[in-house]
């Protein structure tokens, strides 16, 4: 990091490319493999008729699922979107050291915000009642955020802990709303009134909405932070090393609670982007699988802002296609889960891959800053 | 009593109390079921934490053993057509797929200290990671076998301890609490004494302690760090298999995707609550327990009187996420008077020979 930048050549800008590629795209195909082997051998547990290709008819069909027509590109890229706030919001609490898996309250916490405002701003113009609904989820997402890092600066609590804790508090809040206070009344099942007005306006295709836009400018706009401005620094810093940041007059535990209320607001953006983009609504079983999504794709994208675009993007790609391959090839959409887990398996274990595969140009597969285990015991920052 | 009752404001208080005094006797076999989970998810914990060795792998560990026992006992059922014993209702069926539970969770708990002892993965990432992996391959597994609608091998049932000894004034319901109950939950005291005695009184107890606190220290009087780490993270895993298999084949007898809703973590807050000891764990487990139990009890004994009407006009969904608020705050409020073992985390690089 401290080498003085060299010449650019295509040779050297096509070595560091495969540099950080490399691993990423070896865990990938790993995992595909992997993947295969299960359908193989799920076929063998269920019995029947034994096809050895089950696994290029399922891959084709997820292929088809995701990149097939127009259509299928936009849902892909709708269901990139919210990876790319959740990944985001876990790149940018690694960057300081803190790892959240509190994605997905925060997500659900922002979603019910955006409900809430979305609502109660239904009939007022657009302009008026998206821009407030955003804000709404991005301030109760941010809201979500700032509780564990409040507690992690004053008391040490670790956020592994709180954050964990505070997914299973919001499942609780988002039910007891949804089928309280914010149900239609009447209707035969908890479900909210719709947002009207305060959704995304489409913008291309049948389900390409604004929020797609967002995302890629929210990327732009948290690598404008971490690297261009004197709080991203004052993040890294802290993430790097929490007493060189407090020698330094950085405040480690002011830090933690503002790095934590803004992943919270980008995981709450992730919320506001689902409810104001694709179900306008919410039921009482609202929630995906952003939570765990958004760790896979910050821990693929090396926690770089970037490099969560490509990553969120074949996430994306998965959850969207992976519907075409439980239906033509029966082969539950879980496998996506399967093929997530073993790239992450994989990465964690790169010193070892390194290592057998000669791969010397290859930067590490997991790139997070050393902290992150270090305050675990609920050791108070500087 | 109903003078202190009929305090404004106060009384609702008092009230509250008087609930909880009444109402912990009849449930405590309850609590302790709750607690099961939780406290054996701590003692493995603690005995990774102790070793040095961060564990935050315990949810998806627990989750794997609750399938695999389940799905082994589904497999087994039809082959073993045996009645079950009086005593728990044993069956070989059951036995086996314990036994496949336990398996799985030492293999978890050797591939969590590989990555964290032998490749030095962050320890924290390579937990999570492990719970992601346990999470998709059971939900996985699960949407495959729920097509053949599987029947269960059934669940290990509680024991009956004597009427004479339940029905003893002042520590009858003590004993019911810890002896009205199935063979895991049952095993849960022995193993918290055992642990206790062997951590802080025996050999291999000191040689943990010290390979958590002072890892160089310890090599240097010519303690096998890296050996006694391993050891004991993948003994360890053991605690976290019973706890997974409790949930499937004791507090229940069927496997649900993610069914371990967050006990894993719990059980993290209770080893730091307990101050890394087992005794210490296993009350804090019983004080997280007895705020979900809590949710229970009003269903079936809700109080009278106006604490009845406020108790029950708060949405029931409160009363889920209470253990989990609860974790929370004690949490924040032990957990800078606990200290952690000072090797916590940090992987072990062994010198070079010269």
């Amino acid at each position: 990091m401290t080498t003085p930048r060299a010449r650019w050549t295509p040779r050297r800008a096509a070595a560091a490319a495969w540099g950080l590629a490399a691993l990423p795209l070896i865990a990938i195909v790993l995992a595909l493999a992997v993947g295969a082997i299960v359908i193989l051998s799920s076929e063998l547990i269920l019995g029947g008729s034994f096809d050895p290709f089950l696994p290029v008819t399922a891959y084709r069909a997820l292929i088809v699922g995701a990149f097939g027509s127009f259509d299928a590109i936009v849902d892909t890229f709708v269901a990139t979107s919210p990876l790319v706030f959740g990944g985001l919001a876990v790149a940018t609490a690694f960057k300081a050291g803190l790892f959240n898996i509190g994605v997905q309250g925060q997500f659900l916490m922002g979603a019910l915000g955006a409900v809430v405002v979305g609502v109660a701003l239904s009939s007022q113009p657009m302009p008026i009642a998206i821009v407030a609904t955003v804000a709404a989820g991005i301030l109760v997402g941010g809201l979500t955020g700032f509780i564990p890092g409040l507690l992690k600066a004053v008391s040490g609590a670790h956020e592994v802990v709180t954050t964990i804790m505070l997914n299973y508090v919001a499942v609780s809040v988002l039910a007891a709303l949804v089928s309280g206070p914010l149900k239609v009344p009447g209707s035969p099942s908890p479900v909210t009134y719709d947002v009207g007005n305060a959704a995304y306006p489409i913008l291309f295709g049948r389900n390409g909405h604004l929020g797609i836009l967002i995302a890629v400018l929210a990327v732009l706009g948290v690598r404008w932070l971490l690297y261009r401005t004197t709080i991203g620094f004052e993040i890294r810093t802290a993430g790097t090393n929490p007493d060189a940041a407090a020698y330094a007059g950085m405040r480690p535990r002011r830090i933690i609670v503002v790095t934590m209320s803004l992943a919270g607001a980008l995981a709450g953006l992730a919320g506001t982007d689902v409810v104001l983009g694709v179900t306008h609504q919410m039921t009482s079983s609202f929630g995906t699988t952003v939570g765990f999504d958004s760790i896979a794709v910050a821990l693929l994208a090396r926690t770089e802002p970037y490099g969560i675009l490509p990553a969120a993007l074949l996430f994306g790609a998965m959850r969207a296609g992976a519907s075409l391959m439980q239906i033509q090839a029966g082969i539950p959409v879980e496998l996506i889960d399967v093929i997530q887990a073993t790239i992450l398996l994989v990465l964690v274990a790169t010193p070892v891959l390194r290592r057998l595969l000669r791969l010397r140009g290859a930067r590490s597969g997991i790139a997070t800053t050393p902290t992150i285990t270090r305050s675990y015991g609920g050791e108070v920052a500087p | 009593m109903d003078a202190l009752y009929g305090i404004p404001i106060l009384g609702i208080v008092f009230q509250l109390l008087g609930y909880i005094i009444a109402i912990v006797p009849p449930i405590a076999p309850i609590i302790m079921r709750s607690a099961t989970p939780l406290a054996l998810g701590a003692l493995c914990g603690v005995l990774c934490e102790r070793s040095g060795v961060v564990n935050i792998g315990i949810e998806g560990t627990m989750l794997a053993a609750a399938f695999t026992g389940w799905v082994v006992g589904v497999g087994l059922a039809p082959v073993f057509a045996a009645t079950p014993t009086a005593l728990f209702g044993i069956t070989p069926a059951l036995v086996i797929a314990l036994l496949a539970a336990l398996g799985v969770a030492l293999l978890i708990s050797a591939v969590h200290a590989w990555l964290s002892i032998s490749v030095r993965a962050d320890q924290i990432i390579s937990g999570t990671i492990i719970n992601i992996a346990a999470f998709g391959v059971t939900g996985y597994l699960n949407a495959i076998i729920a097509r053949a609608s599987p029947t269960s091998a059934g669940a290990f049932t509680a024991w009956a301890p004597p009427q004479a000894l339940t029905d003893l004034p002042v520590i009858g319901w003590i004993i019911a609490m810890f002896f009205a109950q199935g063979p895991i939950a049952m095993s849960v005291l022995l193993f918290v004494v055992v642990l206790q005695v062997l951590l802080f009184r025996s050999r291999w107890g000191l040689r943990t302690r010290a390979v958590g606190e002072h890892p160089k220290a310890a090599e240097t009087v010519g303690i096998d760090v890296i050996r006694v780490r391993y050891r004991n993270v993948i003994l360890a895993g053991l605690f976290a298999g019973l706890a997974g298999a409790f949930l499937s084949m004791e507090s229940g007898n069927s496997f649900q995707a993610g069914m371990t809703t967050g006990r894993g973590f719990i059980a993290l807050a209770a080893m730091i609550v307990g101050r890394w000891t087992p005794v210490g764990a296993l009350l804090a487990a019983l004080l997280f327990s007895s705020f979900q139990a809590l949710g229970q009890a009003l269903s079936f004994s809700p109080p009278g009187g106006e604490l009845g009407s406020i108790m029950t006009s708060i949405p029931a969904q409160f009363y889920d996420a209470l253990p989990y608020l609860v974790t929370i705050v004690v949490l924040a409020g032990v957990v800078g008077r606990s200290i952690p073992p000072a090797a916590d985390g940090q992987p072990y690089e062994r010198e070079a020979a010269t």
